[in-house]
C-alpha cells in the first residue's frame, strides 16, 4: 500500500489523524496534512481507506 | 430482495452512497441520477479557489472517468426527478429544465469534461417524463439558493453550481463594484475573494455582524473587524428593499433605509432551501428537508443523505439538517450501510471549515444560539484561539480560529465525549 497526500488540497480538518493516527499528522503551524508513513503495514488498510474517504477535501489517495 | 437501487442526486452525498454500496458488496443494478449535465464535482472550492481563479475548474471533479466506470452504475446526467410515488416505488424523471443551474444568456462559460457551451440549452417543448421503478431509493437532491425578487436581472448572481462560480469569476475579472447580500459563510467567503481581487466590495446583512447567526456576537464582531481590516465595507443591521436596474442590468441595491449602493455585480447569498418540491405528493414527510429517523430512513426502503436530509442525530438528541461537505460523505456512506441492513443510527460530530483571507475557521459539533461561549485556548485579541460552546453544562461545539491542530483535535474530543463544563480548564 502506498499513501499520498496533496498538501495543496488539504483544508486541515484533521479527519485523517482521527482515522489513521501514526500514518497521518498535521503541521503545527497550519494543520496541513503530513504523511508520517507512506507505506503503512497492511493491517492499517481500513484505517487509511477511512482517512481517504473521510477527507472533506479529497486530499488523500491510496494505491495498491 | 434488493435488485435495483436508485440514487437521486449526483453530488457528494449521492456519489458517496453509490461508492459505499459497491464497496460493501451490493452487486445489483444501480442508477445515479444527476440534475446537472456535469459529472459529479466538489462544491467547497467554488466560493474559494475556483472563484479566485487559483484553481482551474477541472480540479473540482470528484472522480475521474475510470473511477466512475468502475462503479458499474447507470449514470444519468441532465435528468431531474419530478415526482415520487413512495408506495409504488416509482420515480418520475424528466430532462433538466433549461435555466436551472445553467449560465445566463451572454454569460456562457467554458465547458468541463464533455459539456460544451450551448449544450445546456434545451427546447421549450414540455420534456417527456420517464418512469423508473426501484427497490430502494436514496434521496440526495441537495439544496438550491434562496433568491430575492429581481434575481433575473443581469449582474445578479447566486453561487451553488460550478457554472454559477465560473460565470461570476468571469464577471469579477472585469473589475466591477460588488455588493454581496448575506454575510453567512458563503457571502463572507465571496466578499473575501472579491477583495483579494482588489475589487470594491460591500457586504450587507440584517444581523449586527457577519456570521452572527452561526457563532454569536463575540465571534461575529471579530469576523466583521477582519473584513473591515481588509477593506470590505460592511452595511449591517439592514435588509435589501430592492435592486435598482437599467435596461435589464442591475446598477444598485436599495437598502431598507432607502440608501442605494452602486453595484455592477450583486451576489445573493442568503441561504438555501432543500430541493424537495418534487416530493410534494410522494407520501413522505417533508419539512425543513426530507424528514428521516436516526437511521436516515424516510420510509421503508427510502433514505435521504446530504444537504436535503433532516434526521434525528442521537448524539445531540435533536433533529438536524447539515449543509456541510463532510456530512455529505458521511451520511451517504451511512445510508448505504443501513440500506444494506446495518441498522446503525447516524450520530456524527459535524465538521466544517471556512477560509476568509488568512483566517481558517474550523468547527466541530453544533452551535445553538443559546449556547454559552467560552474561550478555552489562546485569546480573541491574538486572533488565534479556540472557543467551546456549552449547552446545559455539556460541550456541544468547538470553534477554532487559526487554532493549532493538536489543540483543536483534543478539543474535538470534548464534543465527541459530551464532556461536562469542568474539563474545559486547559493548559
Amino acid at each position: 500500500m502506498k499513501v499520498f497526500a496533496d498538501q495543496d488540497r488539504c483544508v486541515a480538518s484533521g479527519q485523517c489523524v482521527f482515522a489513521a493516527e501514526g500514518v497521518f499528522d498535521q503541521r503545527d503551524e497550519d494543520g496541513i496534512v503530513v504523511v508520517l508513513d507512506d507505506s503503512p503495514p497492511d493491517d492499517r488498510l481500513f484505517d487509511v481507506q477511512d482517512a481517504a474517504a473521510g477527507c472533506p477535501a479529497l486530499a488523500i489517495t491510496v494505491e495498491g | 430482495m434488493l435488485r435495483h437501487v436508485v440514487v437521486v442526486g449526483a453530488s457528494a452525498a449521492g456519489l458517496a452512497a453509490v461508492e459505499a454500496l459497491r464497496s460493501k458488496g451490493y452487486d445489483g443494478k444501480l442508477t445515479l441520477i444527476g440534475g446537472e449535465r456535469r459529472p459529479p464535482y466538489d462544491r467547497p472550492p467554488l466560493s474559494k479557489q475556483v472563484l479566485s481563479g487559483v484553481w482551474e475548474p477541472e480540479r473540482v471533479v470528484l472522480r475521474d472517468e475510470p473511477a466512475i466506470d468502475r462503479l458499474d452504475a447507470d449514470l444519468r446526467l441532465g435528468q431531474t426527478a419530478v415526482g415520487l410515488d413512495a408506495s409504488r416505488r416509482t420515480l418520475r424523471l424528466a430532462e433538466t429544465a433549461a435555466g436551472l443551474s445553467t449560465p445566463k444568456l451572454g454569460e456562457a462559460v467554458a465547458g468541463l469534461g464533455t459539456v460544451q457551451p450551448g449544450e445546456t440549452a434545451v427546447s421549450l417543448d414540455v420534456p417527456p417524463v420517464d418512469q423508473l421503478g426501484f427497490d430502494a431509493l436514496v434521496i440526495a437532491t441537495g439544496v438550491r439558493p434562496r433568491r430575492l425578487p429581481g434575481s433575473d436581472l443581469a449582474g445578479v448572481h447566486t453561487v451553488r453550481t460550478l457554472d454559477d462560480a465560473l460565470a461570476l469569476r468571469t464577471l469579477l475579472r472585469s473589475g466591477p463594484k460588488v455588493v454581496v447580500v448575506g454575510a453567512g459563510f458563503l457571502g463572507s467567503e465571496i466578499a473575501a475573494v472579491a477583495r483579494g481581487m482588489s475589487l470594491d466590495v460591500t457586504l450587507v446583512d440584517p444581523h449586527p455582524a457577519p456570521l452572527q447567526r452561526q457563532f454569536g456576537a463575540r465571534i461575529a464582531d471579530l469576523v466583521g473587524q477582519t473584513h473591515r481590516d481588509h477593506g470590505v465595507r460592511l452595511r449591517m443591521n439592514t435588509g435589501v428593499s430592492r435592486f435598482v436596474s437599467s435596461e435589464g442590468r442591475v446598477t444598485g441595491v436599495e437598502l431598507n433605509d432607502r440608501t442605494v449602493l452602486d453595484a455592477d455585480v450583486v451576489v445573493v447569498a442568503i441561504g438555501s432551501v432543500p430541493a424537495t418540491e418534487w416530493l410534494a405528493d410522494s407520501g413522505l414527510a417533508v419539512g425543513n428537508g426530507v424528514e428521516c429517523d436516526a437511521m436516515c430512513q424516510a420510509a421503508p426502503g427510502i433514505y435521504a443523505a446530504g444537504d436535503v436530509a433532516s434526521w434525528h442525530n442521537p448524539r445531540f438528541d435533536r433533529r438536524m439538517r447539515i449543509e456541510h461537505r463532510l456530512n455529505a460523505t458521511e451520511q451517504g456512506t451511512a445510508v448505504a450501510a443501513n440500506l444494506l441492513g446495518a441498522d446503525r443510527p447516524f450520530a456524527p460530530v459535524p465538521y466544517f471549515w471556512s477560509d476568509q483571507y488568512d483566517v481558517r475557521l474550523q468547527a466541530y459539533g453544533i452551535f445553538p444560539p443559546d449556547a454559552e461561549m467560552t474561550v478555552v485556548r489562546g485569546d480573541l485579541a491574538d486572533r488565534r484561539f479556540a472557543a467551546a460552546f456549552v449547552e446545559q453544562d455539556t460541550v456541544v461545539g468547538v470553534l477554532g480560529w487559526n487554532c493549532p491542530p493538536r489543540e483543536l483535535r483534543e478539543l474535538r474530543q470534548l464534543v465527541a465525549d459530551g464532556a461536562p463544563r469542568p474539563t474545559l480548564v486547559g493548559p
